[in-house]
């Protein structure tokens, strides 16, 4: 993983819109989080594989970054993203991590299931 | 000495701090050991420090850490179930359980090694144990194997008492560490022992004992 380039990531929901894609949407605290502290709130929630389609999305922010994706029904919201794989070509694949190097928010998109 | 031991768990690196050690004691003492691992963990929020791993990365990279744990251990056999990280408490539990059930019918264990239901943290930890529980509970008294449970939640000695098997395992130091290093994407092995060797007296007593309890079955 890379640290975001926002105009590569900016092309590629550009040349993801308009079709029939399969998101992984997800964002999680960790499963030791009560555990490890027992004021933490632990939370996770993922989606694999649903299908979707966007007609207009955009990357913004300033790092950690946000991206928006506009649906016929309505939308894809992420926040907190801060790495991309840069050599994918066909596939989005964003993640947030923390401080340590953990996952917080992950948004994927491709036209093949994950 | 135990002839076969099963070990079910559900994620790659459960095996690496509670249980390591005393699985490469019982190896070098010529024990037969499976591994059940039942996901490749890979919804683990872990990626490696920087992050090399991605979601879509991440299984068959810890397949591959997996499998260089195991060789560390000395397992002779790696069994991957196939199931999906943060999903074996929604599972079938009779397909779950069949599944258990296949493997102690194959191997015919003589100890099976899970986490102790209700007190093992992860949901993962604790629905797997309870599927193994469930299991040998249904095999006739005289047929089951020992069933040893490793439990570490918040005051699980309040309700389950103290350990009951407690392992030794200072001489089995560099397997274990190895089986955590093999880890790299989930644990930062060098900062566990920081500039301190394996004969250190602090590494020894943090690191050279396993505990476990004997499943009470009714």
């Amino acid at each position: 993983m890379k640290l975001i380039n926002v105009a590569e990531v900016q092309k590629m929901i550009d040349h993801l819109k308009d079709q029939e894609l399969y998101i992984h949407l997800e964002m999680t605290t960790g499963a030791y989080a009560a555990h490890l502290d027992s004021s933490k709130h632990p939370a996770a929630t993922f989606i694999s594989n649903a299908v979707i389609q966007f007609s207009q999305g955009s990357i913004s922010g300033n790092g950690p970054y946000r991206v928006g994706l506009k649906m016929k029904h309505g939308w894809v919201y992420s926040e907190g993203l801060t790495h991309f794989e840069e050599d994918e070509k066909d596939r989005l694949i964003m993640a947030g991590h923390d401080g340590q190097g953990k996952l917080v928010v992950a948004l994927q998109l491709s036209r093949e299931p994950f | 000495m135990e002839r076969h031991i099963l070990v079910i768990l559900p994620h790659p690196d459960d095996e690496a701090f509670g249980i390591s050690g005393t699985l490469a004691k019982h190896i070098h003492n010529g024990t037969q050991v499976t591994y059940a691992c039942l996901t490749l963990g890979e919804m683990g929020r872990n990626m490696g420090i920087p992050p090399f791993a991605s979601r879509v990365t991440l299984p068959e990279i810890r397949k591959k850490e997996l499998e260089e744990s195991c060789r560390a251990i000395g397992i002779q056999d790696l069994r991957l179930l196939g199931f999906h990280d943060k999903t074996i408490e929604f599972e079938d539990q009779d397909q779950l359980d069949s599944q258990i059930e296949a493997l102690v019918k194959e191997l015919n264990p003589s100890l099976v090694i899970t986490f102790y239901p209700d007190y093992s943290v992860h949901p993962d930890h604790d629905a797997t144990g309870a599927a193994v529980i469930r299991t040998i509970g249904r095999m006739p008294k005289d047929q089951r194997p020992f069933v040893h449970c490793v439990a570490f939640s918040n005051n699980h000695e309040q309700f389950i008492g103290k350990p009951v098997v407690i392992n030794d395992v200072k001489d089995y130091l560099q397997q274990k560490m190895d089986s955590i290093s093999a880890h790299r994407s989930q644990f930062q092995a060098a900062e566990l022992l920081g500039s301190k060797k394996l004969n250190d007296k602090e590494i020894q007593e943090r690191f050279g004992t396993e505990r476990f309890w004997i499943y009470p079955f009714a």
